[in-house]
């Protein structure tokens, strides 16, 4: 997949006292997802064009992609595709990037979300109150070994701006 | 094209009281945020400086709003000659307890269109805010190095 024309719509950017490795293996295990990112498992085979898959807990499949970049443990991209009917065909893909670079003793790990179009903030609402909560509870979890509790909906902006789409939500 | 804006927003497991005196007291501020003690008195309209280890003020503003434990507002601009230009941007917390945790969320703003401080901060708060959260939640600091924030210039 050419990834050229994507364009950053969010960033996210966190310190963790962390190797890299632990934080690669935070972002690419069920055992450690399910703690930090609302229960849901990540399973990712990690070698480019590899199958990137989140399910929920009940084991549905949630989001699910295509590894893009893959080199561990600095950068992992994917597209990143929430299972939503119509979702793809109506918003395109969606990139997520994570790259973990070495910062003193700690970690930086940026998050990036992108898209090959022009999305509207209120979809993008989304992930932006979404990533904040996944990224602090990731935080929390590899620094004190216990993660967040934090429960959130979705927007009513984002899934209001989904439905006059025409893109069915749970 | 719109100004630019930085919005960073973090959960912490803390209280608003604790979080408040973080973002507000010198000792404590000296611990997270690179070495810079945090002066004022906190009444809308004084002054806001940051104050280096040697006793030098690397930045200044006003306290534009002051609601202990919910909103603090202050402007601030970095006084070393890269920023000479500048003028101070107005940066907001807002505290808001969220279950057991906190949720807080910085909106700074005001700057100028290709404004070299907002490129400063926006590298800069992820690295304090991080370090805050840490020191809250595991009663130690993150150690970054200031260079490890790769700025411009």
């Amino acid at each position: 997949m050419n990834v050229d024309n994507f364009k950053p719509t969010t960033v996210y950017t966190i310190y963790i006292a962390a190797t890299p490795e632990k934080v690669w293996q935070a972002l690419t295990t069920a055992e450690f997802s399910r703690k930090y990112f609302f229960g849901n498992a990540i399973e990712v085979e990690q070698r480019v064009g590899g199958a990137y898959v989140v399910r929920q807990s009940d084991g549905s499949v949630h989001i699910s992609g295509e590894v893009i970049e893959c080199v561990v443990p600095r950068r992992l991209t994917v597209t990143f595709n929430v299972n939503w009917p119509e979702l793809v065909e109506r918003l395109g893909p969606t990139l997520v990037s994570y790259e973990i670079e070495p910062a003193g003793d700690a970690v930086r790990l940026t998050m990036t979300e992108s898209h090959d179009r022009t999305i509207d903030d209120d979809i993008l609402s989304g992930g932006r109150q979404g990533w904040p909560a996944i990224m602090s509870s990731l935080k929390s979890l590899l620094e004190t070994g216990a993660p967040l509790v934090i429960r959130m909906a979705p927007p009513q902006q984002m899934l209001a701006a989904l439905k006059r789409m025409g893109i069915k939500t749970p | 094209m719109s100004k630019p804006e930085f919005v960073y927003t973090t959960y912490i497991e803390t209280t608003p009281e604790k979080l408040w005196l973080a973002l507000t007291d010198g000792d404590f501020t000296e611990r997270y945020w690179f070495g810079a003690r945090l002066r004022s008195d906190w009444k809308v309209g004084s002054s806001f400086e940051m104050v280096r280890n040697d006793g030098t003020i690397s930045d200044a503003g006003k306290v534009v709003e002051c609601d202990p434990p919910r909103r603090l507002a202050y402007t601030f601009v970095n006084l070393s000659d890269k920023y000479k230009n500048e003028f101070p941007a107005l940066a907001t917390f807002v505290l808001e307890p969220y279950g057991k945790l906190v949720k807080l969320t910085l909106t700074h703003e005001g700057f100028a269109e290709g404004s070299k401080f907002y490129s400063g901060i926006s590298k800069g708060w992820p690295a304090i805010l991080s370090s805050l959260k840490s020191l809250l939640e595991t009663g130690r600091p993150l150690e970054i190095p200031y260079e490890a924030l790769k700025f411009e210039g």
